[in-house]
């Protein structure tokens, strides 16, 4: 199974996932980078994150989308 | 706020679109965007293909298209027209209302009530509830609720945030009264202090349009757009439908006293599939009682899309057979609404090109 940096890598390519603080302040993922990278995480882990989840605090880095996962069930 | 009528029905729907296709794969050039993002975002939110009028082509261009058939075919009489309501927030004029224009047009009596509204995305069920009330005068016997937007010509085709998806259209509902009607219930929110997240800031009176207005900018995320165009808060509109939207549909049904299983179909305003099987999954509704695929096909066309999405997925079933269905729209203003009703036994529900 893909894990949630590989799935970045693949939205966004031309970064460096790891090496960042908040992906949305640094210009790494925009508002329709977020949909894409919610609606892959649904797919491959078969959950559906809340809309009212998909807010920017929840994508800033790996440590808020790891919370986010666990809070749907998910151990990334 | 909460509503009900009796004795009322709609008695037929039909969609005017234009007639060319326009494919997003090949609009995908004018966006300033990898392709491969660009593909991604076609599968997440459905963008396919939508329909566009050609320059210069109006609002009342379409609904009289619209009632012209409805005439030739003997659907409808031009006589027995007592209102028509129309809602756009693409006026052929600001100056005088378009609902005249299309009375003028088409010849209909001079005791026609015209009355355009101003709104969106919840323009299908505001324009019903305008016809409801209207209907509970005795010198009112049927109303035309004609919903008709061509705000393509309002968006930058540079904007990636809004072009894929915005449709022209326009519907024509008739609106009449019926002894043996079912009661509807409705429930209505606003709230204006929201206002600035969908907006074309430029070109009305606070901000008339000017050389400078239709510059494009880039508004970031490589979008370029000016202030003459629709500018919308995609994060803002997606967070406000998942929150106010699913509280408003379950009050509604619990005022009516309605289980959601005993629910038909939800047609909802159409903003894209992805939004739509979010707010579907947060209510527990199979994505086969809420169709999210009016965007693809057509594009979002604001008040138009919810008798779009009618049309398109019953046209057949609700020439013949009586079904409950709860409406929902939601958008500009903030504006968000829902209609409890059954349809059915419809006269005519068809959609058809406008050449």
């Amino acid at each position: 199974m893909k894990t949630v940096t590989e799935v970045l890598k693949e939205i966004r390519p031309e970064f460096d996932f790891a090496a960042s603080k908040d992906f949305i302040a640094d210009g790494m993922l925009d508002s329709f980078d977020v949909l894409t990278l919610v609606a892959t995480l649904d797919k491959i882990f078969g959950i559906s994150i809340q809309g009212v989840d998909i807010v920017p605090e929840n994508f800033k880095n790996l440590e808020t989308i790891g919370a986010l996962l666990r809070k749907n069930g998910v151990q990334p | 706020m909460n509503f009900s009528f009796r004795r009322k029905r709609i008695s037929g729907i039909l969609a005017v679109v234009p007639a060319q296709e326009r494919f997003f794969i090949e609009e995908m050039k004018n966006f300033n965007f990898p392709e491969t993002r660009s593909l991604k975002l076609k599968e997440v939110m459905g963008f396919d293909k939508h329909r566009l009028v050609e320059p210069g082509v109006c609002v009342s261009d379409l609904a009289v298209f619209g009632f012209e058939h409805l005439f030739n075919k003997g659907l409808l009489r031009p006589d027995d027209l007592d209102a028509l309501i129309l809602v756009t927030q693409s006026p052929d004029h600001f100056i005088p209302p378009t609902s005249n224009i299309i009375q003028g047009r088409l010849k209909l009596k001079p005791d026609t009530f015209c009355l355009d509204i101003n709104q969106g995305c919840s323009g299908f069920v505001i324009g019903l509830i305008q016809a409801f009330l209207l209907l509970e005068q005795e010198s009112v016997r049927k109303v035309a609720v004609v919903n008709a937007d061509v705000l393509s010509r309002k968006t930058s085709p540079k904007d990636r945030n809004s072009f894929p998806l915005i449709g022209d259209a326009a519907s024509i509902a008739i609106v009449e009264r019926d002894a043996e009607a079912s009661i509807i219930h409705a429930n209505l929110k606003m709230d204006g202090t929201r206002n600035e997240i969908l907006m074309i800031p430029a070109g009305g009176f606070r901000l008339p349009s000017t050389p400078e207005t239709a510059v494009l900018n880039d508004v970031g995320d490589n979008n370029l757009r000016a202030r003459d165009h629709l500018r919308m808060d995609g994060s803002a509109v997606f967070n406000f439908v998942q929150v106010e939207v699913p509280p408003l549909i379950e009050a509604l049904l619990s005022q009516a006293s309605v289980p959601m299983n005993a629910v038909d179909y939800f047609f909802c305003h159409q903003p894209n599939r992805f939004m739509l099987q979010k707010l579907a999954d947060k209510m527990q509704i199979p994505y086969a009682k809420m169709p999210s695929n009016v965007v693809e096909n057509f594009g979002n066309s604001s008040g138009v899309t919810i008798p779009t999405v009618i049309t398109f997925n019953m046209k057949e079933r609700l020439l013949k057979e009586k079904l409950k269905v709860c409406l929902a729209g939601f958008g500009v203003g903030l504006t968000w609404c829902a209609m409890l009703l059954d349809l059915g036994f419809f006269d005519f529900n068809n959609i058809i090109e406008y050449k």
